[in-house]
């Protein structure tokens, strides 16, 4: 059993604040299944844990693939780790894998970096049968990801941006419209994106019938069932995203209160970045004075 | 026993109490009667032989106690500070009975206490010894009182121990869930340390059941036996309208915050809690404690209890209770909420509480809180923490085809704390339900024992199982 440090391997910036990191983990690589999802943080100590969902394993390689978007402290500073740096606190698979099997045809939306625990899950879909039909969506040409390798899956690509700078000008409920009102029509849809995405989604698919899931990414602390952090209403039932999902049905999620309890601790998340920021331009600044010859403070 | 002032100790997380000097502990352990019959004994779990390390305490040798105490026990630091002596140890005393208030009667934990904390003071605390390797490894899953003790037992017998944790930090509910002033973080620490020395190896970030199956453990890793300590980790909620609102917690989350990610440490800890100014705290045991005095020291202006029968029935700890008051928890006794209302951004702004009164008692021997139908009134708050118990963890079982579990969700477990998977032992809260420290580890050094057993044979895993199963409980 390899439990050695989990070490990165591997990091590329996809986009301004978009990064995809492979990080040494052989048993979570042998564990996962599409849908699933780990829980890090950046500093033993002090740090949060955050819940990132796994964009792909390679059990060769020991590896695992994370792409995420720096949208706090924690996705700020896990931005700055580089190969060879370890994370000190990794764990999972966490979370119910997608259920998988042959349902026909298959859509498959993604938003943003929501294409990243997409990508596993169309793998998954197509092993297993099913024709693929793919909707990627984002703000901007610049933040469309993955998508060569989702062509190589996928029998059908719609890659649309919310301003026209890539593929069709719209927003992912548009194409998806128009796949859901073929004959026959589709027999499943996935989505993955920012929560009002597949809110839109979910209203979307409703009227004609077609089962709808879709990944959700809540607060977390634990990531077992232990803290109830992650609790949303789906139909009249309350539900533990950690340990019951991290899919639901769609058509049954209430979106709202999930976006309101995303918003549960704002003032101190924007506290954190300032934060963050000012021990940057600290490290910044450090970095550029050592870097100047003659200006070494005095050892 | 000295403690902080209340109104000192609201604004610091340091420990309450300060415990007993010598003189003082000489003192209280000169109370002690050494009444022939010691129904001390009879009333602690793991069965320390109390009046003989009261006895050692009195005439100041103070060693001696401890290693009384060790007998039996494996974390007295940690028993002394959060165990319910009151409904134990302390109950039964003669001392007490005579003066009519258990409370009144030999204070058995803060002796205990006292000894542990003055064996690690003086650098005296000896790392147990360890028999030859035998080669023979065993998993335990969960780092909490159970598994810790069990890891402890089974490392001494000289088989290898790697102890399987989901946090990143080892001590299971003594570190997420006791706050540090009513047990300071750095006592767990150091008897993670002693295993450490002890060579058991231990594994963070670990979740059993997901990195890696509880049978693959067996099969593929070939440990020779586990022991599954994962604890009651569930919170249960009310099942009201408004739950789910932004500002409503369950303790396990508002605790572990604080506790396990520091984040009462503002400016230092990343992980951000939730600070209310007017909070509710939904229960009446000592993790409702817990929270409501956390809450008053992350700066809420008033902290509200609310209980659904009286103080009579509170399962707390009275030192606890007795601390809350001290420190401004309000009680609301015979109430319990019936929906959490909130405002258009779906943050919770009040609720609302229907009164109870006392019927006839229940199952568990309480009077059962009755509903008086009408009674409904509204209360302000902008904060609510829940903690009306926790139910058995359902990862492990959930994972492990073979682990029979009880229709609560309770782990199927022998006497000898053999599940219905051989080899498989199991033992604390996820086979008691909720319940406290000193039980775990007592089910801990059970199940240690039976796995010593179990390896000490060297027959096939199965047929040594069964074997094991009918040995008389010898605790």
């Amino acid at each position: 059993m390899d439990c050695s440090p989990h070490t990165v391997l591997y990091k590329k910036q996809l986009s301004e604040d978009v990064f995809l990191m492979r990080i040494r983990a052989p048993l979570i690589a042998g564990e996962r299944r599409p849908g699933q999802f780990i829980i890090l943080s950046v500093d033993e100590e002090y740090g949060e844990r955050i819940p990132l969902t796994i964009a792909d394993a390679d059990t060769a390689e020991g590896s695992i693939t994370l792409v995420f978007q720096r949208v706090g402290y924690s996705t700020l500073a896990l931005a700055d780790f580089n190969p060879g740096d370890t994370l000190p606190v990794l764990v999972g698979p966490l979370g119910r894998p997608t259920h998988l099997e042959n349902f026909g045809t298959a859509v498959c939306v993604g938003g943003g970096i929501g294409v990243a625990p997409l990508y596993p899950i169309i793998q998954g879909l197509k092993e297993v049968g099913n024709r693929v039909i793919a909707i990627l969506g984002a703000r901007s040409k610049d933040l469309v990801i993955l998508e060569d390798r989702i062509r190589e899956l996928a029998d059908e690509v719609v890659v649309c941006t919310d301003d026209g700078s890539y593929g069709r000008k719209a927003l992912v409920t548009g194409p998806l419209k128009d796949v859901c009102e073929r004959t026959p029509k589709p027999d499943v849809v996935v989505a993955i994106g920012p929560p009002i995405m597949m809110k839109f989604c979910a209203e979307t698919t409703r009227p004609h019938g077609i089962h709808t899931l879709v990944s959700l990414n809540t607060i977390m602390v634990d990531g077992t069932g232990m803290c109830g952090g992650c609790r949303i209403t789906v139909g009249d039932e309350t539900r533990f995203v950690c340990v019951d999902g991290p899919e639901f049905d769609g058509h049954k999620v209430d979106f709202d209160e999930l976006m309101s309890r995303l918003r549960s601790f704002q003032d101190q998340e924007a506290e954190e970045i300032q934060r963050w920021q000012r021990e940057h331009a600290c490290r910044m600044q450090q970095a550029l004075e050592a870097a100047t010859p003659g200006k070494e403070s005095p050892a | 026993m000295p403690e902080q002032p209340a109104a000192i100790r609201v604004h610091n997380m340091s420990e309450v109490t300060h415990g007993y000097s010598e003189a003082q502990a000489r003192l209280e352990a000169m109370r002690c009667l050494q009444c022939r019959k010691a129904p001390c004994v009879g009333g602690c779990p793991v069965r320390i032989r109390i009046p003989e390390f009261i006895q050692a305490v009195a005439d100041g040798e103070f060693a001696r106690a401890a290693t009384i105490i060790k007998e039996s026990s494996l974390l007295p630091a940690v028993c002394g500070r959060v165990c319910p002596q009151e409904t134990q140890c302390q109950e039964p005393c003669t001392v007490g009975r005579a003066l009519k208030d258990p409370e009144k009667g030999v204070s058995i934990g803060r002796l205990e206490r006292f000894v542990a904390d003055w064996e690690r003071g003086c650098g005296k605390v000896e790392t147990p010894a360890v028999k030859p390797g035998t080669g023979k490894r065993v998993a335990v899953v969960g780092s909490g009182p159970a598994g810790l003790v069990c890891a402890a037992d089974v490392r001494r017998e000289g088989h290898d121990v790697t102890v399987f944790e989901a946090f990143h930090k080892f001590g299971g509910v003594m570190m997420y869930g006791i706050p540090e002033f009513r047990l300071p973080k750095a006592i767990v620490g150091e008897e993670v340390d002693t295993l450490r020395r002890m060579g058991v190896e231990l594994t963070p970030n670990f979740v059993v059941g997901r990195t890696r199956k509880l049978t693959d453990l067996l099969e593929k890793d070939a440990f020779d036996a586990v022991f599954v300590g994962v604890g009651a980790g569930l919170p249960r909620f009310l099942g009201v309208p408004g739950e789910n609102l932004v500002g409503v917690f369950s303790a396990n989350e508002y605790l572990t915050r604080s506790n396990l990610m520091r984040a009462f440490e503002r400016g230092k800890a990343l992980t951000p809690i939730f600070l209310s100014k007017r909070t509710a705290v939904i229960g009446g045991g000592n993790v409702a404690m817990d929270a409501a005095r956390t809450a008053l020291r992350l700066g809420s202006d008033e902290v509200h209890l609310i209980y659904r029968r009286t103080e009579k029935e509170m399962p707390a700890r009275i030192e606890e209770i007795a601390h809350a008051r001290e420190e401004g928890v309000v009680f609301h006794f015979l109430r319990n909420p019936t929906r959490f209302i909130g405002d258009a951004e779906g943050r919770v702004r009040r609720m609302e509480l229907l009164k109870y009164e006392l019927g006839p008692p229940d199952d568990s021997g309480r009077r059962r809180p009755v509903a008086i139908p009408g009674t409904e009134y509204i209360m302000d708050v902008d904060g609510v923490i829940v903690a009306i118990g926790n139910s058995p963890n359902p990862l492990v079982p959930r994972t492990t085809p073979g682990l029979e579990t009880t229709r609560w969700g309770t782990v199927v477990a022998a006497d000898d704390g053999l599940t219905t998977l051989p080899r498989v032992y199991s033992g604390g809260d996820i086979v008691l339900g909720a319940a406290t420290v000193i039980l775990a580890m007592g089910q801990g050094r059970t199940a240690a024992a039976a796995i010593n057993r179990l390896l000490a044979g060297g027959a096939p895993a199965r047929e040594a199982a069964e074997k094991v199963e009918s040995i008389p409980d010898q605790g």
